[in-house]
């Protein structure tokens, strides 16, 4: 019986923790940045290796082809993924001062997971690029023992 | 004070566009790993990163937990004039760290 109550605490302790964010949550996430408009696919380009040893530092170079000029430019670069506990990356802002729309960094990974890149242009529109990453060791949520 | 590398050219030519590369040194604490203790470490990230030159910002952006330990980003920029291009992260538990570094634009 002890064990019993012991176990069902244990699930309702790691719950919290596990809940991860998922597809539906990274679609919020990004529902959130771009409201109701569309979100192409094309002129993003999302830089991540498919196969990650160590999720801990995954290195990721977001480009979106764009001529950065004062008619035509990134204005932001958002980066979202499916499996980690929060479905945020990072937001990067941009202005045609930087000459070249890209964005390099390294990022956790807390399982295999898609990643989403979405480019946010000067004129309203939304263009994306996703990758499939295949994780062998997590980051994130590990705990240290 | 941090650690602070940043790889930026030390010359450029007007209207070059050049590539900035800043690394800092920080844990990156997620706040959803246990010690070992069994309690949650509390949430210790950086939060903000900003580049300006000359006072005009060139480059922001927000992390998340999910930027790895000693947050590394990378950008590009045209080099408009010479001074000095100045880069500051703040985060968690009123973390600050500020870098300078010299350009010349010819």
């Amino acid at each position: 019986m002890q064990r019993r109550v012991f176990i069902a605490g244990l699930a309702v302790t790691v719950l919290p923790i596990a809940a991860a964010a998922t597809p539906e949550t990274m679609a919020a996430a990004i529902k959130q940045v771009t409201g109701d408009a569309a979100v192409r696919p094309g002129r993003v380009t999302l830089d991540i290796p498919p196969l990650v040893e160590n999720g801990n530092t995954v290195p990721l170079t977001v480009t979106v082809d764009s001529p950065m000029t004062e008619a035509d430019y990134v204005k932001a670069i958002h980066v979202f993924n499916e499996k980690n506990p929060q479905p945020h990356v990072f937001d990067a802002r941009l202005s045609p001062r930087n000459g070249k729309a890209v964005v390099g960094t390294r990022i956790k990974l807390a399982d295999a997971q898609k990643v989403v890149a979405i480019a946010e242009t000067s004129k309203g529109e939304f263009f994306s690029a996703s990758a499939d990453v295949i994780v062998t060791i997590a980051a994130c949520i590990e705990d240290i023992t | 004070m941090a650690n602070v590398l940043v790889n930026a050219p030390k010359t450029a030519t007007k209207g070059q566009t050049v590539e900035i590369k800043a690394l800092i040194m920080h844990p990156m604490e997620t706040g959803f790993r246990a010690g070992t203790n069994g309690r949650i470490i509390p949430r210790n990230i950086i939060e903000h990163f900003t580049a300006t030159w000359n006072g005009n910002e060139i480059f922001r952006m927000e992390f998340s937990p999910a930027i790895a330990a000693n947050p590394f980003v990378s950008f590009f920029t045209v080099a408009s004039e010479t001074g000095t291009i100045a880069f500051r992260w703040t985060g968690d538990e009123g973390f600050v760290a500020e870098h300078q570094v010299a350009i010349t634009v010819t």
